[in-house]
């Protein structure tokens, strides 16, 4: 038993060896000298990120990326919020059908997703431009909103909201005093994951945007010239560390609601 | 109680209907759009709308398109199967071995896959290629003399990218439902003389067997119709039905074969899905 998990912890680390290499290349090869990636390392440079400076055409894929990101991710809350609160608070029929319907854009492949946007979009004439691309990120990530408010509702103590009601506040003062300080937390991380999301989404992207490049799609075209691979990897490396800062932090938030709804003592 | 069983109605769907009528214009209308598009056919701008099977003839009998259906499919399948007996036996360490640091393996796991998958296929392409990672990797060890040429733009890169890309969406399902399981199971089948080899193929395989299924469809249904990895790292003989699609879509003009291509391999990955499930379901009735 022992010998059998000496392999297995083996096997672990070479596994996670083999998950991280390629995402470890980014940082070694933005840092280096050369413009071909490849080995030996050449020495230590910035000039890569430096470059990023001056390509116009990638701050304007910056923008609208970004807008893109707001835009969609709170758009994708408020929906998720909704959704959720509906399905953890009241039982009804249909729900569990209408649930899963919202959700399927989490399994269907992107590219049908992406397609059927399109076909429509054209149909009615409609210019692709940022808003499409928005409109179709919203869809996307409505599902991860309500994932994520599940598990802030589903901690959510009825008691709480009918003490509120007791005491003489109206629906929406429960809500705006009771649920939502509550809730916080999860709407926050929700509009995190939902951010990073959609700044790294490319296929329906690269369907309904357009002229308005978003950041993906712009680093789609990068890839075509081998001149500009160090600085695309350079791109790689901030955007890795951008997500991973906002992921940290929403994960901090996440916890923060559990604890904030244990905080509070359960009477039964 | 003081809600009854229509209010609670009224007041769910009062919430719900917004996100629902959102997803019935941006979801459910495309889709029945696309499906209309199949039967109907374009001559350069001009659609036709009358109503055929032309479409669907066309990608049921011509060879590149049956070429191209098959290889999504064995591409899908294989990298599904890798990336889930990989998974295992990770998310098995993790749960049985992972002590108190279990949350930190999870996390550990995850981090390498917030790079947009865009930049993750990018890197297979980078370290797979002639004058690639690999290659002047092994050339500087002197391993090697000349840069292997077998490694990318073929199928098994494509598998091989798709193993690694889609790594946490097998694990993380797979270590949700190896934590279920009760251990006082196990102990139970030890005390009854069942030797490790047993206890694993009796009990655990089993009992994560809904873990095992969840992660083999979340893969296998986005993979068939994956895009961006084929287009990288899978050559002319890598490409798949969304390549298909795409060029269908734009280049050549023809959406509704596109739509048809589209409708197509949707049917055959939901086929394909339910069967799967019908086939495995003595083992996900007991939740």
């Amino acid at each position: 038993m022992s010998k059998s998990s000496k392999y297995l912890k083996i096997f672990a680390f070479t596994y996670l060896i083999f998950l991280y290499a390629p995402t470890l290349l980014l940082p070694i090869f933005s840092f280096n000298k050369s413009q071909i990636i490849a080995f030996p390392l050449t020495g230590f440079s910035f000039q890569w990120f430096e470059a990023l400076l001056y390509q116009d055409a990638l701050h304007d894929a910056l923008k609208n990326s970004l807008i893109v990101a707001i835009s969609s991710s709170i758009l994708a809350t408020i929906l998720g919020t909704l959704a959720s609160r509906a399905t953890t608070r009241y039982d009804f029929k249909g729900k569990q059908a209408s649930l899963t319907f919202i959700l399927a854009p989490l399994i269907l492949p992107e590219i049908i997703v992406g397609v059927s946007l399109l076909i429509v979009l054209i149909q009615l004439g409609i210019t692709l431009n940022v808003w499409s691309v928005i409109l179709g990120h919203t869809l996307l990530l409505a599902p991860f909103s309500i994932i994520i408010m599940n598990s802030a509702f589903n901690n959510l103590d009825l008691s709480l909201e009918e003490a509120s009601m007791d005491l003489g506040e109206n629906q929406f003062g429960t809500f705006y005093r009771v649920i939502l300080p509550l809730v916080l937390p999860g709407i926050i991380a929700s509009l995190l994951i939902g951010f990073t999301l959609s700044l790294d989404e490319f296929i329906i992207a690269f369907f309904l945007t357009g002229t308005d490049t978003t950041l993906p799609v712009y680093i789609w075209a990068q890839f075509r010239f081998p001149k500009k691979l160090p600085a695309t990897m350079a791109l790689g490396t901030i955007l890795l560390i951008v997500s991973l800062m906002l992921l940290s932090l929403s994960e901090y938030f996440r916890r923060r609601s559990r604890m904030l709804e244990d905080s509070i003592p359960n009477k039964n | 109680m003081k809600f009854t069983f229509n209010n609670d109605t009224k007041k769910g769907w009062r919430l719900l209907s917004i996100p629902f009528i959102f997803s019935l214009l941006l979801l459910a209308a495309p889709l029945t759009m696309m499906f209309l598009l199949s039967f109907w056919t374009q001559d350069y701008l001009t659609l036709d709308k009358t109503f055929t099977f032309k479409n669907y003839i066309e990608a049921a009998t011509q060879p590149v398109y049956k070429l191209l259906f098959t290889r999504s499919l064995i591409i899908s399948l294989t990298a599904t199967f890798f990336t889930v007996l990989l998974a295992f036996p990770m998310a098995y360490f993790i749960s049985f071995h992972g002590g108190e640091r279990k949350a930190l393996w999870l996390f550990l796991i995850t981090i390498p896959f917030w790079t947009s998958y865009l930049i993750r296929m990018f890197l297979w392409k980078v370290i797979l290629g002639y004058n690639g990672v690999l290659n002047s990797f092994l050339i500087w060890l002197e391993m090697i003399t000349e840069p292997l040429t077998f490694l990318l733009y073929n199928a098994n890169a494509v598998v091989l990218a798709l193993t690694h890309g889609w790594a946490p969406f097998a694990i993380l399902p797979i270590f949700v439902s190896l934590e279920k399981i009760d251990r006082s199971l196990l102990e139970a089948s030890t005390d009854l003389g069942d030797s490790a080899i047993d206890q694993f193929f009796r009990i655990i395989l089993p009992l994560s067997a809904p873990g095992v299924i969840g992660a083999a469809l979340i893969i296998f249904i986005p993979t068939v119709g994956d895009y961006i990895t084929p287009k990288l790292v899978g050559g002319t003989d890598g490409l798949m039905i969304a390549n298909m699609i795409q060029v269908q879509f734009s280049k050549a003009n023809n959406a509704p074969l596109a739509a048809a291509l589209s409708v197509s391999s949707l049917m055959i990955v939901s086929f394909i899905s339910i069967v799967f499930v019908l086939f495995n379901r003595k083992y996900l009735r007991r939740y």
